[in-house]
């Protein structure tokens, strides 16, 4: 397969089309724009839709109109323009929409920096609108992942019918790395008769609705949706695993963060030091079972959680190791990237402490 | 026996909600005739507000979704942009439309959306149960503007019909009302103009329906219809604010 090189904000955009989805809907924003740049010359010249919004609070409801009427639609945005989605997000998860939504985190909080963080990780993997939902959650570590995962996000959002978050960070949004366009074989999906398109020959008619008034009617939609939360748990959990067979410091890290813990993990390595990486590929849901696991092992002496925000996943980790072993952080923020000797100086003096 | 009426193919059987002497049942009457005569049922999709329409889904009898407060019109610019043969339209209140969707309703406007906004413009808000609108007349009493609405404290009412009417998308605004025959039969020409210039391809179609809410207005039925023309027609001129050729 013939190796091309592509900036991920693009190449997400790209990934999107070649996914099928066929309308767009943004609103400026750094570091995210060459996503609507790109999709306002290639959607049209595919047979798609794209609008400028005037808001990301229009964007994303553009995305819950397309997506109620059947059509494959997603939004970008950063940091504070996700924030402003989050009405939407809520939306298209009460009504069971499928729909995908990219955010390149740049820090915050407020209008923040341009530069590349990772402070969106409670709102990202917690619902982040109002009422009890979970969307499942993607965070790339690199622009190869970046395209795969937004190609199959509209699969799992189409399966379950739920909003999908693609969570980079700045840098993956904004670096130029090769990848390969792979042959993609897409989940069997159910059709969508449940959008309103036009009743044509139906017999009843279709209504997109999230309003449940009465609080019966509205419980029991929650634990329907709660159902579907627990199929996700199930079904879309992953993350990958760098040298931890024989590790004793367990550096745990997603995105970014997670290929300058690798390069820590390797340096410490060549200085006797065992250490490996955990690294969730989906942060909702997370891999709790399988970190647990790990903790569980008795080679395993430390963990060390990098972040670029002040401990967000650090209470996933928490919640996974469950005091079995004792858990340590470094984070930058604001748009600073953890350097490798930081990280390194950090796992060094985790290792210390419990050697 | 010749049948010389019957209850319109565009609306459930169900029961409305809507209070006594409300406007809401005739204009969705009209919108449920209009579509049927032609011939639409099948392919319309509507776009419901929240306020006292929230529940229009449970009663037309075409596709519907309801859209978050405001949002209405950016959900139908995406539902029409992809099925631009298929007549969409939204349907708001003033809160809706004037209040918490001004930033939508003026864009969708802008970019010459091909749909039609149907505005329900009572002055006030109804289902939270009769605060001020942006739309509420001076002096007039809200749970919000207790003694009456002031211009130091809240401004002027807002005419929506005529704003819209400044941008080259908007290309037909009509303002009308359903407080008799004659005014309902107006408002039925009014929507389906509308609709035929939305199928056209001409532009951005808006029809601004002055609507009566007895219960918040706390007022009698005939009294509440009588306030209207008198008060808010004078304020919010009837008949058409703009017709031009498709943009």
């Amino acid at each position: 397969m013939k190796r091309e090189i592509w900036k991920g904000s693009e190449a997400i955009a790209e990934a999107a089309i070649r996914a099928g989805c066929r309308c767009f809907f943004g609103y400026p924003i750094t570091p995210q724009n060459e996503i609507p740049e790109y999709m306002s010359l290639h959607m049209p010249q595919r047979g798609g839709v794209f609008v400028q919004a005037e808001s990301e609070v229009a964007a994303v409801n553009m995305v819950y109109g397309a997506a109620a009427s059947g059509v494959r639609a997603m939004t970008s945005s950063s940091s504070p323009g996700v924030s402003l989605k989050q009405e939407g997000i809520s939306y298209m998860a009460a009504c069971q929409l499928p729909a995908v939504v990219v955010n390149v985190m740049r820090g915050g909080p407020g209008l923040g920096s341009i530069q590349p963080a990772q402070g969106d990780y409670f709102q990202a993997t917690r619902g982040g609108g109002n009422g009890d939902y979970r969307t499942v959650t993607l965070a790339p570590a690199n622009i190869q992942e970046a395209v795969d995962l937004t190609q199959e996000a509209f699969d799992i959002a189409d399966q379950y019918r739920n909003p999908v978050v693609l969570l980079a960070d700045g840098l993956i949004g904004q670096m130029m790395e090769p990848i390969v366009w792979k042959e993609r074989t897409p989940r069997p999906l159910p059709e969508k008769t449940w959008a309103a398109c036009g009743r044509g020959s139906r017999d009843h008619n279709n209504f997109i609705t999230s309003l449940l008034i009465d609080a019966p009617a509205c419980e029991a939609h929650n634990l329907d949706l709660a159902k579907k939360t627990a199929e996700m748990e199930k079904n879309e959990c992953r993350w990958e695993e760098i040298l931890l067979d024989d590790a004793e410091v367990v550096l745990v890290a997603y995105g970014t963060p997670s290929r300058v813990a690798q390069t820590a993990a390797e340096n410490l390595r060549k200085q006797g030091i065992k250490a490996g990486v955990f690294r969730p590929i989906t942060v909702w849901p997370y891999p709790y079972a399988r970190l647990r696991e790990i903790a569980a092992r008795e080679s395993v002496k430390v963990f060390l959680d990098v972040e670029m925000s002040l401990g967000q996943m650090l209470d996933d980790v928490h919640l996974a190791v469950a005091e079995r072993k004792p858990v340590r952080f470094y984070g930058r923020c604001g748009g600073a990237i953890p350097h490798v000797s930081e990280v390194e100086g950090a796992a060094l003096e985790a290792w210390k402490e419990v050697k | 026996m010749t049948t010389i009426y019957q209850k319109t193919k565009g609306l459930q059987d169900t029961e409305l909600h809507y209070c006594p002497g409300c406007s809401h049942g005739i204009v969705h009457k009209l919108i449920g005739e209009v579509l049927e005569e032609m011939d639409a049922l099948g392919t319309a999709i509507g776009i419901c507000p929240v306020g006292c329409a929230v529940f229009a889904g449970n009663y037309f009898s075409f596709d519907t979704i309801e859209a978050a407060h405001g949002r209405a019109p950016a959900v139908a610019t995406a539902v029409k942009r992809t099925h631009p043969d298929q007549p969409v339209f939204t349907y708001q209140g003033d809160g809706d439309l004037a209040s918490i969707g001004a930033a939508e309703i003026v864009h969708a406007a802008m970019r010459g959306e091909k749909f039609t906004t149907i505005f329900i413009n009572n002055a006030i808000y109804g289902m939270t149960g009769g605060q001020m609108a942006p739309t509420t007349l001076i002096g007039q009493k809200a749970t919000t503007a207790p003694l009456g609405r002031t211009r130091e404290q809240a401004g002027m009412p807002i005419r929506v019909a005529e704003m819209l009417a400044t941008l080259d998308g908007c290309v037909y605004a009509e303002r009308v009302c359903v407080t008799d025959i004659p005014h309902l039969n107006k408002t039925k020409k009014a929507l389906k103009k509308a609709f035929q210039r939305q199928m056209a391809g001409d532009g951005f179609t808006f029809i601004e329906v002055l609507a009566a809410c007895p219960t918040n207005w706390s007022m009698e039925i005939d009294e509440a219809n009588k306030w209207l023309m008198e008060n808010m027609a004078a304020y919010y001129p009837l008949g058409v604010i703009k017709d031009t050729e498709a943009m």
